[in-house]
């Protein structure tokens, strides 16, 4: 990058995050993964816990995580990583252990795991990210797609009369007493980036007071598998996805709230 | 004189063109006949003393491709004598 002189006068107010390295990531134009480490990343810089964090790593697109953020990372088997979560947090229960996981990592081999996870309240902070369809595999349909859609093993779109309906995650994990804090957002447009990064930070904040599991559901695209432009799929999502998948908060423990307050 | 400045890491970029459809100034567009390193077409400031520094493209930006600068807030008195 060539040099660039700044005006004194000029402020920096977005730059670089530490938690991120400088490698390129793989992910298609437009796939907002790419949007969703460096949210993970900004939060992590402004906690100041970089030094002390693990990531988990999922099976799926973003299965090669571990390369773009700047802190030790963890690669679990398909579906499996809040059990190693759970594993690396009960050794070290000082470190702040997240996972990364998609939708057909969380909602449909790893169901269980997640389930169980959040329901022995296991310290750990969950991002998931729900595009409705498996995009490393090839566009084909998965637990989240919603209905009607169409994928490559849905061609005439979900009939959930044979597939069945699309799962709730964020409602399903809010039934569960161990969990203190499970919000659902979308990163679809500007304003709700920044919430999303708020929830993502007050869902480390909860695993950082020791109130519970925490898990935030990140509503994303994936414009390659959905056969659109990357700003064509941000538009489809907010008139088709927010409608099966209402955003908001499902589960928030008054402690965590008492955190939020505090936190202004 | 702008009110903000970006600095845009050209080889990040993946020419979605996310930043273009959100930038309130419309001052961003994907570059014509010419490529990075990645051998997409890179966003570019079309007028940048249009810009305001809103950080609104870093925002949205799915590879980090934006570094932003905003210029401080004059005091009233200064910027009265100014």
């Amino acid at each position: 990058m060539a040099t660039v002189e700044i005006p004194e006068d000029m402020e920096l107010v977005y730059k670089y995050p530490e938690s991120l390295t400088e490698r390129h990531t793989h992910y298609c134009p437009g796939c907002t993964h790419g949007i969703i480490h460096r949210l993970i990343a900004e939060v992590i810089d402004e906690l100041g816990v970089r030094e002390r964090t693990i990531g988990i790593a999922p099976v799926g697109c973003s299965v090669l995580a571990y390369y773009y953020f700047n802190m030790d990372f963890a690669e679990a088997a398909h579906g499996r990583a809040p059990a190693m979560a759970t594993g690396i947090k009960r050794v070290s229960p000082g470190k702040v252990v997240f996972t990364y996981q998609g939708d057909g990592d969380l909602a449909a081999i790893g169901t269980a795991e997640i389930i169980h996870a959040a329901n022995r309240g296991e310290l750990i902070t969950t991002i998931f990210v729900n595009n409705a369809i498996y995009g490393m595999t090839g566009g084909q349909m998965a637990p989240t797609t919603l209905p009607g859609q169409v994928t490559t093993s849905s061609p005439m779109g979900r009939d959930v009369e044979t597939a069945g309906w699309p799962i709730r995650m964020a409602e399903l994990i809010a039934t569960l007493p161990g969990a203190a804090y499970v919000t659902r957002q979308a990163v679809f447009d500007v304003p709700g980036i920044r919430r999303t990064k708020k929830a993502i930070k007050l869902a480390f904040q909860t695993q950082l007071a020791g109130l519970g599991f925490s898990m935030v559901e990140v509503l994303s695209t994936c414009n390659t598998n959905w056969h659109m432009g990357p700003v064509e799929a941000l538009e489809w999502a907010k008139q088709h996805m927010v409608d099966y998948y209402p955003l908001g908060d499902t589960k928030v423990i008054d402690e965590v709230k008492a955190l939020a307050k505090g936190r202004k | 004189m702008a009110k903000g400045m970006v600095i845009i890491d050209e080889d990040r970029c993946k020419g979605c063109g996310l930043c273009v459809s959100v930038c309130p100034v419309h001052i961003l567009r994907l570059a014509e006949g010419r490529f990075n390193a990645k051998g997409y077409r890179p966003v570019e400031v079309t007028d940048p003393e249009a810009c305001t520094g809103c950080a609104m493209c870093a925002t949205i930006c799915p590879d980090v491709v934006f570094t932003v600068y905003r210029r401080r807030r004059q005091p009233r008195q200064a910027a009265a004598t100014a």
